[in-house]
């Protein structure tokens, strides 16, 4: 299970540059690619390999490119989604740190198939040491022939642009970051017309993550079978999981896909087990957007099947008793932490970073906000809970972008799986209180871990 | 703040807006304005006026940007701004009490500056290091700072006070 295929060479030491890149087998992707292959041959083989987008939708890639319009003489565009800006997510930003290569080579070689001769790399605007490592590697790549014009002598041309954001999380919706890489606020375009047809300035455009670029190596590499055959079903290959919270070994981690959630949590290869000793009371398995889910519910699914990190098994029993894989923010609470607390954050966070384009989404994720903040300082009455499922319901499904629906997600399955210590709260106003700032034993914790 | 962009940044604003097609310099904006920021230590409506005369477009369409980013700063801040994650994985292992202990040893409320003009802190959203957390910034390089304690944050202020002294 334990498969690697982008965090391979992590360890060797100055693998971040370009003549160690290259010694551990670097940028044979992009020969292969463009000596041996036409671009349909590159996206028939992504499309072979089953790759589904890593930034959190999970579409699959190859699918993606080959919606992309080619009318005649209108420039095509790849942009690289390095925004993440996801709470509990930050596997991209390792992955640039580390091995900034692998990035770069995945984006000539997805460059290539679509037939974009410009491309840009869209990375938030706070990871400004990550934006000098990507500009140091595009020098160094250009340099030994494999970007610029007349790419190993085949006469394919290709420039890439690393972009800053300025620091809004709506950016990494693909149409926000569109509008920001044109220099404007980062508001979501309504769709249709999607990128494919009319993205960055109104041409055909693919947004893809940057663990979906940097995938591309070993696909073309390998050839997108091979890749298929790694991982269960149609969640094929590696990916990466950014592990948060109380665990005994937070990082990022490279999984084959269909790793028992259990394994990943307690064994010594991954996470190690939950720090100081404590139990497991929760798991948000995709980044903040995607419902929490109660321990017992995190090892079985509903049907007492053992939970897989797969897109199929983490979706299990719908919202009612599974999640989502998202972006592979993977968070664990521990017994001592505060349901009620880490809703009323995540809800400070969106109603802080919509837009303010649709109503639904700018007044719900404030009024939820404040409604959160006063049952959590025990200020709240039962009937809030009620009006909180009643808000975030009538958010859901109502907005231009999914940043509504990522509101509204938490909000319910915490509601859903912890409601009694929202009416704990409610129901113990001055130890609430007393408590507010700190982290404290507040319901029972869910479920003995297994 | 009325300012003159010098011969350095000028040619930075050249090299990035080479960067995009034709009539599409507007795309520098972003880029640009970080530069600015970077020199002066905030955007100041001349220096963001100057930009728009430089980018060929209406000041407007520099303040809508500027106001709807989180990273501009409109009004002068402390030479040293700490940018503290505030978000929920941070908060699981102790971002709260690191904020509190950054704003007891300042003595000032997020936004403010200290008296000697050293100081500002701000909470942020998640800044894609949860794993390592609790985190902080500091621009313009946004030098990043993992693991945070509270008296890793006592010799963090030293270290910065004596860099301040020697420049
Ligand atoms: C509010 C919001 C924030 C998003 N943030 C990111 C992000 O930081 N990084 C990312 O790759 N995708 C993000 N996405 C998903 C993108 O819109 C898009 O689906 C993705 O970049 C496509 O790449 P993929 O197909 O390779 O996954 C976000 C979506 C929404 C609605
Ligand atoms: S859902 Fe929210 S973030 Fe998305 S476009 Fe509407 S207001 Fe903006
Ligand atoms: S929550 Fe602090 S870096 Fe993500």
């Amino acid at each position: 299970m334990a498969r690697k295929l982008l965090l391979t060479h992590i360890d060797v030491p100055g693998i971040e540059g370009f003549e160690v890149y290259r010694q551990q087998g670097g940028y044979r992707a992009v020969e292969k690619a463009v000596k041996t292959m036409t671009p349909d041959d590159v996206v028939e083989e992504v499309k072979k390999s089953g790759l589904r987008g890593r930034g959190g939708a999970g579409f699959p890639t190859g699918m993606k490119w080959s919606f992309l319009a080619k009318p005649e003489g209108v420039a095509r565009y790849l942009v690289c989604n390095a925004d993440e800006s996801e709470p509990g997510t930050f596997k991209d930003r390792y992955l640039m740190t580390k091995i900034p290569h692998a990035l770069i080579e995945g984006m000539i070689v997805s460059s290539y198939a679509l037939g974009a001769n410009t491309s840009y790399i869209y990375v938030r605007g706070e990871m400004m040491p990550q934006i000098r490592i990507l500009e140091k590697a595009i020098a160094e790549a250009k340099a030994a022939g494999f970007l610029g014009k007349n790419i190993l002598g085949k006469g394919y041309d290709l420039e890439i642009y690393v972009q800053p954001g300025g620091g809004a999380y709506i950016c990494g919706e693909e149409t926000a970051l569109l509008e920001s890489l044109e220099g404007k606020r980062g508001n979501p375009r309504i769709k249709p017309p999607f990128p494919a047809v009319a993205g960055l300035y109104g041409c055909p455009t693919v947004v893809n993550n940057v663990e979906s670029i940097a995938a591309t190596v070993p696909i073309i590499n390998d050839g997108g079978e091979e890749y298929a055959k790694i991982g269960i079903e149609r969640s094929t290959g590696t990916k990466l999981i950014s592990a948060s919270g109380n665990l005994v070994k937070p990082g990022v981690y490279e999984i084959e896909l269909g790793l028992p959630v259990e394994e990943f949590i307690y064994s010594d290869e991954y996470c190690g087990g939950i720090a100081n000793g404590k139990r497991l009371k929760a798991v948000v398995a995709g980044g903040s957007s995607v419902p929490i889910l109660p321990a017992n519910l995190v090892f079985k699914t509903a049907n007492g099947e053992n939970r897989l990190m797969t897109y199929e098994s983490l979706a299990d029993g719908g919202f009612q008793t599974g999640t989502m894989m998202g972006s592979g923010g993977f968070i664990a609470y521990d017994e001592d932490q505060c349901i009620v607390r880490n809703t009323w954050n995540f809800t400070r966070f969106y109603h802080h970073e919509s837009c303010g384009q649709c109503s639904p989404c700018r007044e719900g994720t404030g009024w939820m906000e404040k409604v959160l903040h006063n049952i959590e300082s025990g200020k709240g009455s039962m009937e809030e809970i009620d009006l909180l499922w009643d808000i975030q319901r009538k958010i859901e499904g109502n907005t231009i972008c999914p940043l509504g629906d990522a509101a509204a997600w938490p909000v319910a399955a915490a509601i859903r799986h912890f409601r009694d210590e929202f009416e704990w709260h409610i129901t113990h106003p001055e130890e609430a209180q007393k408590r507010n700032f700190g982290l404290a034993h507040y319901a029972e914790p869910r479920q003995p871990v297994v | 703040m009325i300012v003159t962009f010098s011969a350095d940044m000028l040619a930075q604003f050249a090299e990035i807006v080479a960067r995009y097609p034709e009539k599409r310099q507007k795309s520098a904006l972003l880029p640009i304005l970080h530069i600015v920021q970077a020199e002066y230590g905030w955007l100041s409506v001349d220096a963001m006026d100057k930009v728009a005369a430089y980018l060929a477009i209406q000041p407007i369409e520099v303040y809508e940007v500027a106001t709807f980013y989180t990273m501009y700063f409109l009004e002068p801040k402390g030479k040293y701004v700490l940018e503290i994650c505030r978000t929920g994985p941070c908060c699981l292992v102790g971002a709260e009490r690191i904020i509190k202990h950054v704003e007891n040893r300042l003595g000032v409320k997020e936004g403010e500056v200290t008296e000697d003009g050293l100081f500002s802190w701000r909470g942020v959203e998640c800044m894609a290091a949860c794993g390592f957390g609790p985190v902080l910034q500091i621009g313009p390089d946004y030098t990043f700072y993992e693991n945070l304690t509270e008296d890793g944050v006592d010799q963090l202020l030293e270290q910065l006070k004596e860099k301040a002294q020697q420049i």
